[in-house]
């Protein structure tokens, strides 16, 4: 049931007003249900690979609870007849307990997400290689399973760490995982932090409804009227690598990252705006990224629960680890220098490497991941050269022409990298990026040549036009929530904006008879 | 807490750490600074921090992470 779908909107037109009319007690039951039909109608494998992460993750945070307790219970019991020596070896018993608990639960679940993101290319990879008959063809990503899978992982891992208790009814645990608005592109959630309040009583609010009504045609508007049109445009350029070069190249950065903007932000706009329909704040997941004046930066503001997953559950116990920490005292004799960086530098490139692969199991995915890592980590070893130049131009980074170059080489850089997202193979995607440096054709761009991609000149003008209330927006937003400040002016302001939205997607949106509103992009991941 | 103030110095000379209470939250500490921060802090008041105590609460103040170190340091004896 795709977001975009008038049967999904019938299906939130039942379920809200039926989700406040039941008692309270049983909301979180409606909600669970009304999770079950959406994860039915993506079929039953992916409801199948679902209820298997649910019932291993709950079996095990059960697990560490009852560990914990009983290492408590018979630590207490040893306290006035064993050692110290003793009572730690006992402690350490229950550890390796709770270890091989959590490796278990982990080689599950992250073995099912391996298998169907990886398998069909491994399958190929060995038939090609090994000459092996090939397999795994049908295996599949299922709906939402890489934000899904994540997110119980996390929440196995904060009990493992005893960060938060084990919740105690399954059925509770397979409202946060299953989650419905969460399943489409993320975000990536915890259990502490949306958990508790999907299991909440929530009276109804005519003002958080307008408000989340807002961010829900606020998230239509960009993908009906900016992302599903350059889309369009995207796609055509990236299916013709050989006719497409040069200036070409250039454009299509472009193009993909308003659509790439637009298509993300509106879907965790609609996932927001649900949430808040059902009384749940979700986490937020982009910060104005295009206003990030380094790479670092712009990858803590956009798809912030991703960054801060792999931070909380890979980079930092990676980087803290003993191996790290034996590395890292091995490398003395090369500098003190040398033996700081070495954990902070393979953490980040293994986290890279990890972030692109868990995009997908091309080639490409991996390269993108491995070289945003090296960028990052040029600019921390390039900081002392910056430093030197701010010293000798004193005053300048304090200029909005500074701030602004900032702003728009950031953006160049992460559209240059995202070329790689764009095309079949890496060869292609470095042949396209070298061409903007080797063929100067802006003659043939706009002699016809942007014509040719499937779109009017009428449909770049709506979508330029979006762009711009984006960007406006976005500026605006720099003084605070803008949805607060509709809403302070009362509510018949705040419906007529929100009928302002609405009627204009009817007239700019591409949706209806003969047009499939398309998936939105995150969601192939 | 002197030397501690010291590490923090040599990271960013121009934040003044003795009054800043949000280091994590307004972006002043990142993760690569937390990590190299974790290491210079290992080396100087031989502790380990484990991952589960890298969380913004811990590395938002000077006074917070020292406030961690003397636990740890605790727990160890």
């Amino acid at each position: 049931m795709l977001f975009t779908s008038w049967a999904f909107l019938l299906f939130l037109a039942v379920l809200v007003p039926l989700y406040y009319l039941v008692p309270k007690r049983v909301q979180w039951i409606v909600l669970l249900l009304a999770d079950a039909v959406f994860v039915g109608f993506a079929g039953v494998r992916g409801a199948v690979y679902m209820v298997v992460t649910i019932v291993t993750v709950y079996a095990a945070a059960r697990g560490f609870d009852a560990l914990f307790r009983r290492q408590r219970e018979t630590v207490a019991a040893m306290k006035a007849t064993h050692t110290k020596e003793e009572r730690k070896k006992a402690r350490l018993g229950f550890e390796k307990k709770r270890r091989a608990v959590l490796i278990l639960c982990l080689c599950v679940n992250v073995g099912i997400l391996f298998v169907l993101k990886y398998g069909a290319a491994i399958g190929r990879l060995s038939a090609a290689w090994l000459h092996t008959p090939a397999f795994g063809a049908d295996l599949t990503l299922t709906m939402g399973i890489s934000f899904y899978t994540f997110s119980s992982i996390g929440y196995l891992l904060d009990v493992y760490r005893e960060t938060i208790p084990a919740e105690k009814n399954p059925f509770r645990l397979a409202l946060f995982v299953s989650f419905f608005p969460l399943l489409v592109q993320g975000p990536i959630s915890r259990f502490d932090l949306l958990g508790r309040q999907l299991n909440a009583p929530h009276s109804f609010s005519g003002e958080r409804f307008l408000s989340g009504a807002l961010r829900i045609a606020w998230g239509y508007w960009k993908k009906l009227i900016v992302a599903d049109r350059l889309l369009v445009a995207v796609k055509a350029l990236c299916a013709r690598p050989a006719v497409y070069r040069g200036d070409f190249v250039f454009v299509e950065m472009l193009l993909y990252a308003a659509c790439l903007y637009a298509d993300f932000t509106g879907g965790i706009d609609i996932t927001i705006g649900i949430g808040e329909w059902f009384g749940v704040t979700v986490e937020e997941n982009f910060f104005r990224p295009y206003f990030s004046k380094s790479i670092s930066e712009y990858w803590r503001r956009w798809h912030i629960t991703l960054g801060e997953w792999f931070k909380r559950y890979v980079y930092y116990p990676l980087s803290v680890s003993k191996p790290m920490r034996t590395l890292s005292q091995k490398s003395r004799r090369l500098g003190v220098g040398v033996s700081r960086r070495l954990p902070v530098y393979l953490a980040t490139l293994l986290v890279w490497a990890l972030t692109g692969a868990w995009h997908g199991s091309n080639w490409t995915f991996l390269v993108w991941g491995v070289l945003n890592g090296v960028v990052i980590l040029l600019s921390e070893e390039m900081k002392p050269l910056y430093a030197r130049f701010h010293a000798r131009f004193p005053g300048l980074t304090n200029g909005a022409c500074y701030r602004g170059f900032t702003v728009i080489r950031t953006i160049l850089l992460l559209s240059s990298l995202r070329l790689l997202d764009c095309y079949a193979t890496v060869k292609e995607a470095f042949s396209a990026f070298f061409s903007m440096f080797t063929t100067w054709n802006w003659g043939a761009v706009f002699r016809g040549g942007i014509q040719s991609l499937g779109l009017s000149w009428a449909d770049y003008g709506a979508a330029f036009a979006g762009v711009l209330c984006m960007f406006a927006l976005s500026m605006a937003q720099r003084k605070g929530p803008i949805r607060k400040r509709i809403l302070s002016h009362g509510t018949v302001c705040s419906v007529c904006v929100l009928l302002l939205l609405i009627g204009t997607i009817l007239v700019f949106g591409r949706y209806g008879f003969g047009f499939d509103a398309g998936q939105f992009i995150y969601n192939r991941f | 807490m002197e030397a501690l103030l010291e590490i923090l110095k040599e990271l960013h000379p121009e934040t003044d750490f003795e009054t800043e209470e949000a280091l994590v939250d307004r972006g002043v500490l990142v993760s690569f600074d937390i990590v190299m921060l974790i290491t210079r802090i290992e080396e100087e008041f031989d502790v380990v921090i484990p991952a589960k105590d890298i969380t913004p609460e811990h590395f938002n103040s000077a006074k917070a992470l020292y406030a961690l170190i003397e636990q740890l340091q605790e727990q160890d004896d």
